[in-house]
């Protein structure tokens, strides 16, 4: 028996020939039913908005000493009966860190301030303020709008980019896979409970940037054998074309993983959620690149692109042999 | 393709090598920046040596963000105090006694006026209430501050336009800025930054900073009145405490002669004869006039200087005060005369500030996100240098160099720019990490099904690198326009990673690409392999 060769390291053998094509039977409604659970839960459950969206005041305390620690009880009873309505109370970290979120208060803009001045003089004796944030009602109400725009003209965006580089039929299957990227990222928030704020919509911005990256360079090898082998079946050419990528998915999902690894281990608490969410977005990526979006093109029709190419007589520019 | 010549070698290092040497101020504390700074020769003209550095977003470093904006409706609300005043005047000079005195409504202000040849008599006058407005840079709009409506009922509604509302908004922000920045820093030593943000906004970040609740008490703008001490019992007269008479409440007349809003200076000083602290401050001609006026009439009286409904002094009129200036004595400190200044200066604020948002971080997180960051930046480029070294052998090592040059060239690229680095910032790179080197794997991936094809090596790395570039080209466009978009959408943090993930797929493209290009065809020169070693 030959042993597996440690150098060259390789993930996925060289000459492969898996029928990827042949599992959409299995991941096409698998995704499906996923989007429409997680669409589902998070109608019912919602996400856990940071004030960055919600507005209200976040405060990150930590004793100044041993000693001077008190139980989290007695934080959240202290906290609660200030009459700022509902206080979320956390501890964080090893060292008796405190983390408390109070709603927005009634009563606009100049209203807010008062909660973290009743904080300081109930615990600023004993504890050291590391992290306030208050955001007003108006802004919050800016954040939500700015983040969702951002969202939407991202997609758009690289929809019109793809649509100019590629052909419409590859451009609509590769924001399918996003939109599943980010319903199935929402999803992650929606189940890990992580606090949603202006950094996830970067974490999601991110995602959609790299879930688009890995689709473009499957497509791209799409492209090139729809060139040269013109009467290859559909289902045949984009398994060629993912099993010719493949070795390459892999490395790159490998060495994302690794630096993302890195980020959740010492990165700190502060990026933590962040590198999570970015994790778990490689794997939907990843998984949605080859599983989603390319046999997406069986149903669109990928060859209709091919025949109006070939019609119109024009190819998109090739690179010199 | 495997032939590089020496000018382009020379080019692309000369890049490379200037990229790192940018990056150096950034990798240096204050102190030791300036220790650098010492240590080079004088003969090195300064241009070649680099001194800017990256900043340190506010999560890093620590300190406060505070957003302040206008509030329209106090600032409507004044105006319109101010507009009924003017209207009043303007009627008094025409001899026209409005029915009903003159009302404040929600957007301006109304009068009745049922006899129309009084009402033609001053309706000229009023029209001239309404100012046009000026643009900065277009010169005159053509829109004036006032839309007067005449109603057949002889109603005159005088209400603010939107434009002129605006423009009001606009000017009291520019005001506020110089104002706010007296206020929370008069000593100087904060190094604040505050600017303009939006219509009615105004930024203000202190590094270092920790308590963000005092600046907010200093922002609330005092409310400075001059009026007239009154009799006691009068209908024209309230009572408010005073503090010359240590609290106690004595008569002052309702009316305002001049509000605060029209001082244009106050500033410390003493008194020449007395060497007593005092406050000298200036009006705007508006308030002079007004000032002038009721001084001269009223030569004798005591004038109330009402501070926030207090009576700070009570001084008697002696002369009719013509010249617009004045002084304000009340047996202060020094360190009194210097904060009623600040806070008469800041009385001249048109409107009040109210905190929309407020970030603190204190200087222990800001730190200890640092670390962290660095810390996963070196595990993350360990753990990423090992395993394209175990994937790639020798060519690994050239990724693995473009690597490292890659993060080297983005730190650069932000020192040059002074481009604020924050914790997602430091996200981003270590995300970068992992991404910057699909660009080397699509490259090497290539070469080698290549040459499983059959080419020759260097027909297979000529072809790696030719078919590998438009897909490079395309996913990186992509992650571009996301990128893109989140730097225009974002605020603050998650704005420094937008940055580095913009610059990281720039530079992306000359490591990645051309440098790596570079080291492959030196390798190739160097050992003339038969197959290619991966």
């Amino acid at each position: 028996m030959r042993l597996p060769r440690l150098y060259p390291l390789r993930l996925w053998p060289d000459e492969s020939h898996f029928d990827f094509m042949r599992l959409r039977h299995i991941s096409l409604p698998f995704s499906a039913a996923i989007s429409v659970a997680v669409i589902a839960i998070f109608l019912i459950f919602g996400l856990n908005y940071g004030v960055d969206f919600k507005g209200g005041t976040l405060i990150e305390m930590q004793p100044q000493s041993a000693e001077q620690r008190v139980p989290v009880a007695t934080v959240r009873d202290k906290a609660n009966s200030f009459g700022y309505g509902e206080v979320e109370v956390q501890e964080f970290g090893n060292d008796g860190g405190v983390s408390l979120r109070f709603p927005i208060q009634p009563g606009g803009e100049a209203a807010q301030g008062v909660v973290v001045e009743k904080a300081r003089a109930e615990f600023g004796a004993g504890y050291s303020f590391e992290r306030v944030e208050t955001v007003g009602p108006r802004v919050s109400g800016e954040l939500v709008q700015s983040g969702t725009i951002g969202v939407i003209l991202a997609v758009l965006a690289v929809l019109v980019y793809l649509w100019f580089r590629f052909e419409r039929e590859l451009a609509i299957a590769a924001i399918i896979g996003t939109l599943h990227d980010i319903v199935l990222t929402i999803g992650f928030f929606v189940i890990t409970r992580h606090e949603f704020n202006m950094t996830s919509i970067a974490a999601i911005l991110t995602i959609v940037g790299y879930s688009l990256n890995e689709t473009v360079v499957v497509f791209d090898r799409t492209r090139e054998l729809l060139r040269r082998y013109k009467t290859m079946p559909t289902i045949e050419l984009l398994n060629l074309s993912i099993n010719t990528t493949m070795s390459r998915t892999a490395i790159t999902s490998m060495t994302t993983i690794l630096s993302l690894v890195a980020l959740v281990w010492f990165g700190g608490r502060a990026i933590e959620g962040f590198a999570q969410v970015m994790l778990a977005g490689v794997f939907i990526c990843t998984y949605s690149a080859i599983f989603i979006s390319t046999p997406t093109l069986i149903y669109i029709g990928v060859r209709v692109a091919q025949r109006r190419q070939a019609q119109e007589g024009r190819g998109v520019p090739q690179p010199a042999e | 393709m495997l032939r590089f010549s020496r000018t382009k070698i020379a080019l692309t290092l000369g890049f490379v090598l200037l990229g790192l040497i940018l990056a150096v101020p950034s990798m240096l504390t204050k102190q030791e920046r300036e220790a650098y700074l010492k240590a080079v020769p004088s003969w090195v003209p300064s241009w070649l040596v680099p001194q800017r550095a990256m900043i340190l977003g506010l999560d890093l470093q620590g300190g406060s963000h505070i957003l302040l904006e206008v509030d329209r409706t106090d600032l409507v609300r004044g105006q319109g105090t101010q507009l009924r005043d003017d209207v009043r005047r303007t009627l008094r000079e025409g001899n026209v006694q409005p029915e009903g005195g003159i009302q404040l409504s929600p957007r301006g202000v109304q009068v009745r006026i049922s006899d129309a040849a009084a009402r033609a008599r001053v309706m000229p006058k009023l029209r001239e209430l309404a100012q046009p407005i000026n643009n900065a840079i277009l010169g005159p709009t053509g829109a004036r501050t006032l839309d007067i409506v005449e109603g057949a009922d002889g109603l005159i509604q005088l209400n603010f336009s939107e434009a002129g509302i605006t423009d009001r908004i606009r000017r009291a922000v520019d005001q506020s800025i110089e104002v706010v920045r007296k206020r929370i820093d008069p000593t100087g030593t904060l190094e604040p930054s505050i600017q303009r943000q939006g219509l009615d906004r105004v930024l203000v970040q202190i590094p270092g900073l920790q308590d963000a609740s005092d600046v907010a008490k200093n922002l609330n703008p005092a409310k400075l009145e001059f009026r007239l001490l009154g009799d006691a019992g009068s209908t024209d007269t309230e009572l408010m405490p005073s503090k010359e008479a240590g609290g106690q409440r004595v008569p002052v007349e309702r009316r305002v002669i001049v509000s605060g809003s029209e001082l244009t200076d106050a500033q410390p000083g003493f008194d020449q004869r007395t060497n007593e602290p005092i406050v000298n401050f200036r009006f705007t001609l508006k308030g002079a006039q007004a000032f002038a006026e009721a001084t001269t009439q009223n030569v004798g009286r005591p004038l109330a200087i009402v501070l926030d409904n207090v009576v700070i002094s009570a001084p008697r009129i002696l002369q009719p005060i013509t010249g617009g200036s004045g002084q304000i004595s009340g047996r202060f400190t020094v360190e009194e005369v210097n904060n009623l200044s600040i806070q008469l200066r800041s009385g001249a604020l048109p409107a009040k500030l109210v905190i929309v948002e407020q970030r603190t971080v204190g200087p222990g997180l800001g730190k200890d996100s640092i670390d962290a960051g660095v810390k996963a930046t070196i595990y993350a480029a360990i753990f990423v240098v090992l395993y394209m070294f175990a994937t790639y052998g020798v060519f690994g090592f050239i990724a693995n160099i473009a690597l490292i040059v890659h993060v080297g060239l983005i730190i650069g690229l932000m020192s040059l720019l002074e481009a604020t680095m924050t914790l997602p910032g430091i996200a981003g790179i270590v995300l970068t990490i992992g991404t910057a080197v699909d660009s080397n794997v699509l490259i090497y991936e290539r070469i080698r099904e290549e040459a499983r094809a059959g080419r020759s090596v260097v027909s297979a790395i000529q072809a790696g690198f030719d078919r590998a570039f438009a897909t490079i080209i395309d996913s990186n466009s992509t992650m571009a326009i996301a990128a893109l978009i989140l730097f225009f959408m974002g605020s603050g943090p998650v704005r420094g990673f937008a940055v580095v993930f913009i610059l990281g797929i720039m530079t992306t493209v000359i490591t990645a690409v051309t440098m790596t290009r570079m080291m492959i065809a030196l390798w190739y020169a160097w050992t003339r392999p038969k197959v290619i070693p991966f």
